[in-house]
């Protein structure tokens, strides 16, 4: 009971120094932690995120931005392709499925997206699991001014089965730019912690005829969403669209697209981890000084505890197990301010791009980021143990006779 | 019980020069025996009981406690010397302010060789009258019962040696007396020898054993550069 007695009456008898201490390694762990579990767990979530395609086809231009568009419904399109380029990759011997789509209006800011029936009955977004349609709904008619809502997006506008709205144009909402059509939403999606949660679906008509829209450009569509028989497939349009032809841009596969676009940020990573490794060595230096400073003060119980027997090792470890003290409680609650940052965190990437973070998954960081303080912390304890465990026992009791 | 021979120590003055503190050529105590040295402040007695203590390391001369050569053995086998064989009351009681009543007695206890035992912490604080005081903090003591805490932190660990430094020093005439007969009492139901050092007469007039630590330390004057 010695040691642990020592320890914690030290730190109660400090207190303010050690919530204040503990507090800057809480502060440095969760933000270590936090840092390290955004960037593994969005870069997982984005490269996985198809929504059940393999491939996305388009106006010539970037194939991230053509991928950012239509499948996770960020950025804008990068332009048209005619009807019939639909209808040439739809029956393609090698295309398992395609489902085209088209952009360019919103409901109060969350985008509106013309597509086919089928998206709501063929696809599987992931591996088993279709898009089902909460009870009491049910899908659009191809020909019909009907939209099934996303669940975040429906969550947020307040949309139920039955509701009218009208769609405002452009990507952006701008009150001034109402479409006269009215729209009635006949379903609400199930949750699929997708970029499809954030849209409002339309049928493909609706959205092509919509008034005020370019009656020339009524067929085209924005993108064509591609499910492959065989992976080979991919790399054959890949030659055929982009190397072959100069008109439409085939991007596949989506994964190591959006991978290519982590890739490139890479750096901004290692500036958030340099950062976090910063904040933790000036946390455990402020395990050493503030140990170091209190020293003075302690060094009186120190020399009573070394005259009734205590050897200079259970001095010197008290100290150390102190620093390491302060360390556990700092990496104890460092998982509350991790679990504090990566909710807000989580919560701006899912209101911003549909993709779902999970804050309770697990990954070896969450272990080794706390013991590492820990360690980092009774690291920082060895120098103002070595002081305690060199204090001079009859000049500090003095005074003397 | 104890036994010194030729024990010398020295300390370097802030002028560089070696000083002698203490030279004591014989002393002895025998096992029960209850005894006070006389001295003046600055005479050399509180280093005398620290080396016998172990506290300080001596520069020549033998310490021997209960057949053991204290001068002999490593620092950290003196400190285990010292938390197993001795108890030390020291003037300004030297508590620990962090901890409780009970914890200082316990903390006493728990760098010996049996451990920090509750129960017996518990019936040595009964003993000096503190049962009701346990969970109080050494502030919230008045100065007799602080000192009552010292005697009892002193004792708990069964010493065969207590070491008392001026221990009524900073006690009134009515609790010094008190505490004097409450060290002497204690020291004797357990079967402790008691060396005490003072340089209160009144205090020193209680002993039926007494002497003038100047008789027996006798430093040389001049100094070693």
């Amino acid at each position: 009971m010695t040691l642990p007695l020592i320890v914690y009456r030290s730190l109660r008898q400090h207190a303010l120094s050690t919530i204040i201490t503990a507090g800057s390694i809480a502060l440095a762990c969760g933000l270590l932690m936090c840092v390290w579990m955004v960037k593994t767990q969005s870069q997982s979530a984005f490269t996985q995120t198809t929504t059940g395609f393999d491939a996305v086809l388009g106006a010539r231009g970037s194939k991230l931005q053509l991928v950012l568009n239509a499948i996770f419904h960020l950025e804008a399109s990068p332009g048209n392709l005619a009807y019939s380029d639909y209808e040439a990759i739809r029956r393609h011997p090698m295309v398992k499925a395609a489902l085209p789509i088209a952009v360019g209006d919103n409901l109060r800011g969350y985008r509106l997206v013309g597509t086919v029936p089928e998206l709501f009955t063929a696809v599987e977004y992931a591996p088993g699991k279709k898009f089902m349609i909460l009870p009491g709904g049910r899908g659009f008619s191809a020909d019909a001014k009907e939209a099934v809502a996303g669940s975040f997006a429906a969550a947020r506008l307040g949309l139920k089965v039955g509701d009218k709205f009208r769609p405002f144009h452009g990507l952006a909402f701008d009150p001034k730019s109402e479409h006269s059509d009215d729209f009635v939403v006949s379903g609400v999606l199930a949750p699929t912690n997708t970029p499809v949660d954030r849209v409002v679906w339309i049928p493909l008509r609706g959205l092509q005829m919509m008034s005020g829209h370019d009656a020339k450009a009524a067929t085209d569509v924005s993108a064509v969403l591609v499910q492959l028989r065989a992976p080979a497939a991919g790399f054959m349009l890949d030659t055929l669209y982009n190397k072959q032809g100069n008109r439409l841009t085939f991007a596949y596969p989506v994964g190591a697209i959006i991978a290519e676009l982590f890739g490139k940020i890479a750096w901004f990573d290692q500036v958030l981890t340099l950062v976090a490794y910063l904040v933790a060595l000036v946390a455990a230096g402020s395990v050493l000084a503030s140990i170091y400073n209190s020293m003075s003060a302690r060094q009186r119980d120190l020399a009573i505890l070394r005259a009734l027997g205590a050897r200079r090792r259970t001095i010197f470890g008290a100290v150390v197990a102190e620093a390491m003290g302060i360390g556990a409680l700092g990496a104890a609650v460092g998982f509350a301010v991790y679990l504090g940052l990566f909710m807000g965190v989580a919560g701006v990437i899912r209101a911003q791009t549909g993709v779902v973070l999970d804050v309770w998954a697990g990954h070896a960081v969450l272990w080794m980021c706390p013991l590492g303080m820990i360690m980092l912390c009774s690291l920082g304890g060895v120098v103002p143990a070595l002081k305690a465990y060199r204090t001079p026992v009859a000049e500090t009791l003095a005074p003397a006779s | 019980m104890l036994a010194v021979t030729a024990l010398l120590k020295t300390f370097l003055s802030p002028e560089g020069e070696r000083v002698e503190i203490v030279r004591v050529a014989q002393f002895a105590l025998a096992a029960g025996e209850q005894r006070a040295l006389r001295g003046e402040s600055g005479s050399g007695k509180t280093t005398f009981l620290h080396l016998i203590a172990g506290i300080l390391a001596a520069d020549s001369g033998r310490v021997i406690l209960n057949g053991v050569e204290m001068t002999a053995l490593a620092e950290a086998q003196r400190d285990r010397l010292r938390a197993d064989q001795l108890g030390y009351i020291f003037q300004t009681f030297n508590l620990l302010q962090g901890y409780t009543v009970l914890e200082n007695v316990l903390l006493g206890m728990s760098f010996g060789p049996r451990g920090a035992d509750r129960a017996h912490a518990k019936a040595v604080l009964d003993r000096v009258g503190l049962s009701h005081r346990l969970n109080h903090f050494p502030r919230q003591l008045s100065t007799g019962q602080q000192q009552r805490v010292a005697v009892a932190r002193a004792l708990a660990n069964r010493p065969k040696l207590v070491l008392a430094d001026e221990p009524t020093g900073n006690l009134d005439r009515k609790h010094a007396h008190a505490a004097l007969a409450l060290i002497r009492e204690v020291c004797r139901e357990q079967g402790a020898a008691l060396l005490l050092v003072s340089h209160d007469e009144e205090v020193l007039a209680q002993f039926e054993q007494r002497e003038d630590f100047a008789a027996i330390n006798r430093p040389a004057k001049e100094v070693t550069p």
